[in-house]
């Protein structure tokens, strides 16, 4: 295949021969998928809008009683830096960085990943604590939807990177593998791309 | 659907079939419920017994549910949507059979041959079934068999994928048919419209039935835009550059787009009113802030470009037909693809005409309908580029022409009704009547249904190995034309006479004549159903008088045509190098077109597996399970499918090996067989002569 066809992006390099071949054709495909996958969240964001509005809210919380600014910032630190880290699996499997690495990295991400959740869950927990259940209101059922269908993916995120690992120890570091490294990467950081919409949007937009 | 909910069965219990409600009360609309759960249940029973009996069921597993190829995962499709096809049909005849009888009084305002509700069950399952396990179904399947033979390609980029897509539409359309046996569909339309099908107003199974089907196959046909836009992006033969692509590409590379694009919008509409009546959400309710302004806008977002992905594969097979049966080029390629695309972009602008009466401001209206209207033009550059591709050409009436004449005809009156009803004044006027009902008739059976025919009509051969009967496609095509106009061409009448669509009953007796007409085409209708029947099956014993093993039954001029009839499982003993715009056509112009590849290899296919009727099976009882609130079910379910993509992951998998040896075997009998084939003339394609190998000193597409 010529050099034109090749995966673009932080490609498997040379020395990867087929990965790389195949990396074109699925991880373009992957990010297909993760395009439609946009639309979804993109009518969520404007529902979400829609919704925030004195008729939306309906008489129940609204941001100011429930948003915690303070949790969704440590929030944010833990998915970007969980964003980050994903470079070390990415330049791992790019330099044959060997299995042990490469599983400490992912580990890595699936942890801070999980400090995420832990923290979006601790939210929404004292926000329904406090009367903002998503049955409360039309603006509290879209951002429930919305911000749990984040987390929903990121929890998937996490479901995921446990798969390679196993794939990992098992089937060991090849060419297809590397090449579903490669779009885990890809989803890994859309997960953050949404959340700075989300982050922007949902949280300091109805607070500001 | 008394008592509490069991643990183990959740809402099931004896009293949910249609014969407890015949054994309550015997009236028409009952023998009529219980005489359709007794069709599925017979034709069930009897399908088990004839594959036991002919001992298919090895073969069918083998061959057909576990295999990957995208060739035969698309005849499926097509069999699934006419199977479907056939339901919906019959609904369509009923519901016109009651509105003949259901002319009410003063003193009894209610008649006919269903009860109301039960007329609501039939037309929303008639336009579910139609919409999303006809139509879907015909065109996926189409373009699953046709694209990658027409782009030189050996399969879809995802083969396991197109499988998996496959299962979720078969399960959603199994979630259809056993609504028909165990409990009740929704009476909310094809739209199922909150507030009407939230928890208050439609409590039980109904709606849920058909939010689910509609959650997983509209799944199953993201992935599926997904699989053809990669393979038409990645996959094409070397030298296939875009504008070399048939124009059946074209369209499906529309469709693959609008698909990715569009069917989120749905998926996002449908889990919203899920979350509504299963978690008491708010989106859509009339309390707590719900808006249901806010269904209506997502749900058109994908309702339109829905409509136009139904139409453009249709407008890729006129643009293939209309070359071939005129034995002309295709007039104005570019223009072609240009309009295709414009139909596809400008298909995400309009969908706000669905609901012009909802409230919003002048402003709003008149920008959609402006860009409704402007639609029109780039579908009629299509209609001129068709009729001058005809024009003076060689044209043969055969089975898709006459699609193609009716379409003609038919489906420029439906446009200039679309026209009109994009104008907000006169929307106003007569939106919610069947004026309506008759305009997207008058769009989608002359566009979608005899697009598609035709095309099964037309790549049949390549699939079977024989031609259909064109004495009884013909006739079938005929009918067709004939029910539409005599079922649909009343409604606009009575649409404007004041007769709003939906309505189980009314009570002006003026009607009458009107109905029974319709009336009238839907025998028509039911006749047409007969027939495309009776072409299969005589055909099929006619196969040996109809086959073209040459493979290029009506002198083509793309790459599918330069293949076996029945083509292999490889398809292409090479992949073909691709130097010219129907390439197929380019090498019948310079000589002999069936020289043998120089060298063959080992050819690599997808190995059967049996990923994708496992996903399906869980997701049908995934579905099946939520509709009933059997909540272990459902949870077993729903850890079931990421539980077998995660232990397939673990797998490496092998692909089948296909050696040199056998392939240049087939491939020389091939081109053997093709050498001791008689040549046969335009003029006697229709004959016994036609084997499959043209006269290719006649072509001239």
């Amino acid at each position: 295949m010529s050099e034109s066809n090749l995966y673009p992006g932080l490609n498997l390099g040379d020395t990867h021969g087929e990965a790389h071949d195949q990396a074109e054709t699925t991880v373009f495909g992957f990010w297909v998928f993760l395009m439609s996958d946009l639309i979804i969240f993109g009518i969520l964001f404007a529902a979400y809008a829609a919704y925030l509005n004195p008729m939306g809210l309906a008489g129940g919380p609204g941001p100011n009683d429930l948003f915690d600014i303070k949790s969704v910032a440590i929030q944010t630190a833990f998915l970007l830096v969980g964003g980050v880290a994903y470079a070390g699996v990415s330049l791992g499997v790019k330099y044959k960085k060997g299995r042990a690495k490469l599983v400490a990295w992912l580990f890595l991400c699936a942890m801070l990943g999980t400090g995420f959740l832990f923290f979006e869950v601790k939210d929404f927990l004292s926000q329904a604590s406090e009367g903002g259940t998503p049955q409360a209101s039309g603006w509290l059922s879209a951002y429930w939807a919305l911000v749990g269908l984040h987390g929903v993916h990121v929890f998937s995120g996490i479901m995921w990177i446990l798969a390679m690992i196993g794939q990992i120890a098992t089937r060991g570091i090849d060419d297809v593998v590397k090449v579903r490294l490669s779009m885990l990467g890809v989803f890994w950081h859309f997960l953050d791309l949404i959340w700075v919409g989300i982050f922007s949007f949902v949280f300091l937009v109805p607070l500001a | 659907m008394s008592g509490g909910t069991s643990p183990i069965f959740g809402n099931l219990d004896w009293n949910v079939t249609p014969y407890t409600d015949l054994l309550r009360d015997v009236n028409s609309s009952t023998i009529v419920g219980a005489g359709a759960a007794s069709v599925l249940v017979l034709g069930g029973i009897a399908t088990l017994l004839l594959f036991s009996w002919m001992r298919w069921w090895g073969p069918l597993y083998r061959n057909w549910l576990t295999s990957p190829d995208a060739k035969k995962i698309g005849i499926m499709y097509i069999a699934l949507a006419l199977v479907m096809l056939a339901r919906g049909i019959i609904e369509g005849f009923v519901m016109r059979a009651h509105q003949a009888t259901a002319l009410g009084t003063l003193a009894q305002p209610e008649g006919g041959l269903v009860a109301p509700d039960h007329f609501a069950q039939l037309f929303s399952t008639h336009g579910t079934i139609m919409i999303f396990f006809v139509a879907m179904p015909l065109l996926i399947g189409l373009i699953n068999f046709v694209l990658p033979q027409q782009l030189g390609a050996r399969d879809m980029a995802f083969p396991v994928l197109n499988q998996v897509s496959l299962g979720l539409t078969a399960a959603g359309a199994g979630l259809i048919m056993i609504s028909l046996l165990v409990g009740q569909f929704g009476t909310g339309g094809w739209t199922m419209y909150p507030p009407y099908t939230g928890k208050i107003f439609s409590p039980g199974e109904g709606v849920d039935y058909w939010l689910w089907a509609i959650l997983i196959s509209g799944m199953g046909s993201t992935l599926t835009g997904m699989n053809f836009a990669v393979t038409i992006f990645k996959e094409r033969a070397p030298g296939m550059h875009f504008m070399r692509m048939p124009l059946f590409c074209w369209t499906s590379l529309c469709v693959a787009i609008m698909l990715i694009y569009a069917m989120p919008a749905l998926t996002v509409s449908s889990a919203m009113l899920a979350l509504d009546r299963y978690a008491d959400f708010h989106f859509f309710t009339n309390d707590a802030g719900g808006n249901m302004m806010n269904y209506a806008n997502i749900f058109w977002m994908f309702g339109h470009p829905e409509v136009y992905i139904l139409i453009l594969p249709a407008f890729g097979v006129f643009s293939e037909i209309s070359s071939t049966f005129s034995g002309k080029r295709l007039y104005g390629y570019t223009s072609l693809v240009i309009a295709s695309m414009s139909i596809a972009v400008i298909s995400f602008t309009v969908w706000l005409h669905h609901f012009f009466t909802m409230g919003q401001s002048a402003g709003v209206n008149i920008a959609f309908g402006i860009a409704t209207m402007i639609i029109g033009i780039p579908t009629g550059v299509k209609i001129y580029d068709w009729m001058a591709t005809m024009w003076r050409g060689r044209v043969r009436i055969t089975t898709p022409i006459v699609y193609l004449t009716g379409f003609f005809l038919l489906f420029v009156i439906g446009g200039l009704s679309g026209i009109i009803l994009a104008n907000p004044s006169i929307d106003y006027q007569v939106h919610n009547s069947t004026f309506l009902v008759a305009h997207f008739h008058n769009v989608i059976i002359p566009g979608v249904l005899y697009g598609m025919l035709a095309g099964i009509h037309y790549w049949f051969p390549k699939a079977f190995g024989f031609r259909l009967s064109e004495t009884w496609g013909r006739r079938t095509a005929y009918l067709f034309v004939g029910g539409f106009v005599f079922t649909f061409m009343p409604l606009y009448v009575l649409g404007l006479m004041g007769m709003p669509r939906r309505s189980p009953t009314f009570q002006n007796p003026d009607f009458m004549p009107w109905m029974y007409i319709a009336a009238f085409g839907g025998v028509l209708m039911l006749c047409a159903l007969a027939s495309l029947t009776w072409t299969f099956w005589t055909s099929y014993r006619n196969r040996a008088a109809l086959a073209v093993p040459g493979g290029d039954p009506w002198n083509g001029s793309t790459l599918e045509w330069s293949t076996p009839a029945p083509v292999p499982e490889w398809t292409f003993p090479c992949i073909p190098q691709v130097t010219a715009r129907n390439e197929w056509g380019e090498r019948k112009r310079a000589g002999d077109p069936w020289q043998a590849p120089a060298e063959y290899t080992d050819i690599e296919m997808p190995a059967n597996t049996a990923h994708g009727l496992l996903i399906a099976i869980a997701a049908f009882a995934l579905g099946f399970a939520m509709v009933w609130h059997i909540w272990w079910l459902a949870i077993l379910s729903l850890l079931a499918i990421p539980g077998m993509v995660a232990l397939r992951g673990m797998r490496v998998i092998e692909p089948t090996i296909i050696p040199a040896a056998e392939v240049e075997q087939a491939d020389r009998r091939f081109r053997q067989q093709i050498a001791s084939l008689t040549p046969v003339t335009r003029a006697d394609e229709e004959t016994e002569r036609n084997r499959g190998v043209p006269d290719i000193s006649e072509f001239a597409g």
